[in-house]
């Protein structure tokens, strides 16, 4: 090629080049803009107050739009969870205890039930918790124990467990 | 309707779908190799401009609804998250309303042009009458979209609008009450307005089809108004106008992106950042700058049309208006008929080219008078501007059709000289004059409005964080016993300079009403960041009680709701005086300077030095304090502006390269012809 028709060949490469940078640089405010606003990633934290519950005792917060159930373990329940740490390799999603909990007491997981969705019963004493004593899901039978693991039934996975900071000994951070 | 089309493409995917649909085909040959005359000025690209501002419009239209809430109740404040909280929301919104009055720039240059030129003309008659359709259009939904945001003027402009269709005989009340969907601008009318705002754009995008499809069956006109006598006249769209459309879209571009990054709010009303409020009138109500010459036509039918010395009344004035208004768009349609003069192009019509100077000068004229309130002088200057508008279509167009001797014509358009520049750059820069004219509107009397150069107004200007720190700790400390500011939420705080742990801290202090517990009963609880700043009353009649009937504004937004900005917030507060002697003060107002109509039903709130102690030192004089608070609530009105101005630089920098190396483009390209 002639000097002048690289120069040509360049010079329309340039231009070419800077339209598709630009076109890209317009989309992206366009496509950033569904992403969660400051005022959803806002709330996406929560702090709750655990001081007030017995052992035995759960609550239910809300967290990201989903129920969170944070629950106080006797040391039975506890005890139960560690039994079934000992066939850990059995278990349909192996986790052990431990790795679910900060502190034993404290077993914090998000309350939708893996399999589609619905929230498991056992918040409180007077549902049904299921055969492990921890929860169960109504919908479709899925039964978790006291460390919120899939024992039985349809659900693939152990509930959720979210990121938990505790703040001082009466407040977690979540998320 | 046999078979495969004969694509002529080699590429197998392209070949592919152009036998099945010939896409492929049909944009090679109406913008690859379709003839175009080889003289068009810069006005012939402002019909692809225009297309582009529609794109541009539509693309962010649906990223805005898509945030936005179309509910009397809380669409002004969705506008606000939109700007505040939503990712790149300020620009996408800033890029909507600039963009609509921009998508009118190019349309008005559009239009000039084939005023000028003779577009309209045999046999271009309904690629005319489809641009006036599109025109009607873009009216219809620039009016309905000013509304979503429910401001003021949103209202105002709505409720006067609307109520013209009252002075049809007969049907009128009818009519408008079905527009409505009820007995006055309200939810109803919200709603549907944003259904319709968001089908119209696809409607206008349908005609802009059948416009241009128009147009590739008769062929542009061009600059002389004759028509290409062989292959010598024209040349290839493709590379010749691609490379020179692409320049010329650039440099509109630019001319955009400083408004959209500097100058934001310069051609809207501050009234419209104060939510709407049926039972305030605001003191002038103005619609956007591109309907201002047929606001102006509207008002200056200022009386009824019956029998002269008697109370027979045939046309209310009232509804002269409207027929003058709809009457001067009408008018437009049938311009191929009103004007038949065999030279198409002003180039060769010396009479018709000065009277299209006078009509711009009209439209200016008319303009400048919508702008301002119908008094005199302006009203005058209005009616003989309509009568010459008028006058223009219905008369003079068709005598000189008869009467007027052309110049001669060239023998084609490869004989003809190039024509003259000046006047085009002369012409163009009053059109986007037209904008500017919207003054700024000056208070009754006279108020004294005192002007600092506030550091962050400068083109690269920053926030003095510590100023606004301040500002805020008079705001907590003096201001919000009255004033709320709901739309800014404690973690904004950090926007100023505060920790995230300060921030915490300062939320801490306010307890806030919690989610109803089981009981349905409702508990406070403290103030965490995500929480918007608590308001000092429970709601506006709360507060008006609290304050002898005057409602106290919120400040969110309060410094882009006032003209004067933050030199009109720091007169007020420095703006305490004794009234002079001969003025009569309304029991139980203070006298202030800078107040329209000088009595204010705020007492001096920072009355004395030393009012505020504080935390960082400073001595707080009125004269500091008002200042800090001033940068506080500018902040708040605004507190992405830095991020706005840096983005903004480099979106200059990147166009300027990118118009250079087109315009290096184009001339390499057109450098074979020249």
């Amino acid at each position: 090629m002639s000097q002048s028709e690289t120069r040509r060949e360049f010079l329309y490469l340039a231009a070419g080049g800077m339209g598709v940078v630009g076109a890209g640089a317009a989309a992206w405010p366009l496509i950033n803009s569904m992403n969660p606003a400051a005022d959803t990633l806002a709330v996406s934290t929560i702090e709750v107050q655990i001081g007030t519950i017995q052992p035995g005792q759960a609550i239910t917060s809300m967290w990201r739009g989903q129920p969170v159930f944070i629950r106080r373990r006797t040391p039975e329940e506890i005890a139960k969870a560690r039994e079934i740490d000992a066939k850990v390799d059995t278990l349909r999603d192996k986790q052990t205890d431990e790795q679910r909990t900060t502190r034993p007491e404290w077993i914090i997981v998000v309350g939708t039930c893996t399999h589609l969705g619905c929230i498991p019963q056992g918040q409180k004493s007077t549902e049904m918790r299921g055969e492990y004593g921890g929860w169960f899901c109504p919908c479709h039978g899925s039964v978790y124990d006291t460390s919120g693991r899939i024992m039985a039934g349809p659900a693939p996975r152990n509930l959720d467990v979210p990121p938990i900071t505790f703040v001082t000994d009466t407040l977690i951070r979540i998320g | 309707m046999s078979g495969l089309h004969n694509s002529e493409f080699k590429n197998p995917v392209i070949r592919w779908v152009d036998e099945r649909l010939p896409v492929f085909t049909m944009l090679v040959k109406e913008y690859g190799v379709f003839p175009a005359p080889r003289n068009f000025n810069y006005f012939w690209n402002f019909g692809a401009i225009a297309l582009f501002m529609l794109v541009t419009m539509i693309a962010s239209g649906v990223v805005l609804a898509m945030n936005y809430a179309a509910n009397t109740a809380i669409a002004f404040d969705s506008v606000e998250r939109i700007m505040r909280d939503v990712n790149g929301g300020w620009l996408l919104r800033y890029i909507h309303s600039n963009g609509a009055s921009f998508f009118f720039i190019a349309v008005y240059i559009h239009m000039f042009r084939g005023l000028y030129y003779g577009s309209y003309k045999k046999p271009r008659e309904l690629l005319w009458m489809f641009g006036v359709l599109i025109f009607l259009l873009m009216m219809a939904t620039a009016f309905m979209g000013y509304v979503l945001p429910w401001g003021q003027m949103s209202f105002w402009g709505a409720k006067v609008i609307t109520s013209l269709f009252s002075a049809v005989p007969l049907v009128g009340d009818s009519v408008t009450t079905w527009l409505w969907g009820g007995f006055a601008v309200d939810n109803p009318t919200l709603n549907r307005f944003f259904a319709l705002h968001y089908l119209l754009p696809f409607v206008i995008f349908a005609v802009v089809f059948l416009h241009i499809a128009a147009l590739h069956i008769t062929g542009s006109n061009n600059p002389l108004g004759i028509e290409p006598k062989g292959p010598q006249d024209t040349i290839p769209f493709h590379p010749y106008y691609t490379a020179k459309d692409t320049f010329g879209l650039v440099v509109f571009i630019m001319v955009y992106c400083l408004f959209v990054f500097w100058m934001p709010d310069a051609l809207g009303h501050p009234d419209n950042y104060t939510p709407a409020n049926p039972m305030v009138t605001p003191p002038h109500i103005v619609p956007e700058w591109y309907f201002l010459p047929f606001y102006a036509i509207l008002r200056a039918v200022t009386f009824d049309i019956g029998i002269p010395f008697t109370d027979v009344v045939f046309i209310e004035a009232k509804l002269g208006g409207v027929i003058a208004m709809f009457g001067s768009i009408a008018i437009m349609f049938v311009l191929p008929w009103l004007d038949t003069h065999p030279v198409r192009s002003a180039r060769f019509r010396p009479w018709f080219r000065l009277n299209v100077f006078l009509l711009v000068i009209a439209f200016l004229a008319l303009g400048y008078v919508g702008a301002h309130p119908p008094e005199a002088p302006y009203i005058y200057i209005g009616q003989v501007a309509s009568i010459y508008y008028f006058a223009f279509f219905l008369v003079i167009l068709p005598v000189l059709s008869r009467k007027e001797k052309a110049l001669p014509l060239p023998a084609s358009i490869a004989d003809a000289v190039l024509g003259n520049r000046k006047v085009v750059m002369a012409l163009l820069a009053a059109l986007f004059m037209m904008p500017m004219a919207t003054p700024a509107v000056a208070a009754e009397g006279t108020t004294e409005i005192k002007h600092i150069e506030w550091p962050h107004k400068a083109w690269n200007g920053t926030y003095d964080r510590a100023a606004a720190q301040r500002g805020f700790q008079v705001y907590k400390e003096v201001c919000a016993a009255c004033h709320s500011m709901r739309l800014l939420s404690y973690r904004n705080l950090t926007g100023i300079g505060f920790s995230e742990a300060e921030v915490k801290a300062i939320a801490k202090e306010y307890m806030v009403n919690d989610i109803p517990d089981e009981n349905g009963d409702i508990k406070e609880r403290p103030a965490i960041p995500a929480d918007h700043f608590k308001s000092p009353f429970a709601n506006d009649n709360a507060a008006k009680a609290a304050n002898n009937g005057a409602l106290p504004p919120d400040l969110s937004l309060i410094v882009k709701a006032r003209e004067g900005h933050e030199d009109y917030i720091y007169s007020l507060l420095t703006g305490y005086t004794e009234p002079p002697a001969d003025f009569v003060m309304m029991p139980g107002l203070s006298y202030n300077k800078a107040f329209a109509g000088h009595q204010i039903a705020m007492p001096a709130p920072i009355a004395s030095d030393g009012q505020v102690t504080y935390a960082d030192g400073t001595h707080a004089s009125i004269d500091q304090m008002a200042q800090d608070v001033a940068q506080f609530l500018a902040w708040a009105s605004d507190p992405h502006m830095e991020e706005r101005k840096q983005l903004g630089v480099k979106v200059m920098i990147f166009l300027a390269v990118f118009a250079g190396i087109l315009y290096a483009v184009k001339r390499r390209v057109w450098r074979d012809l020249h």
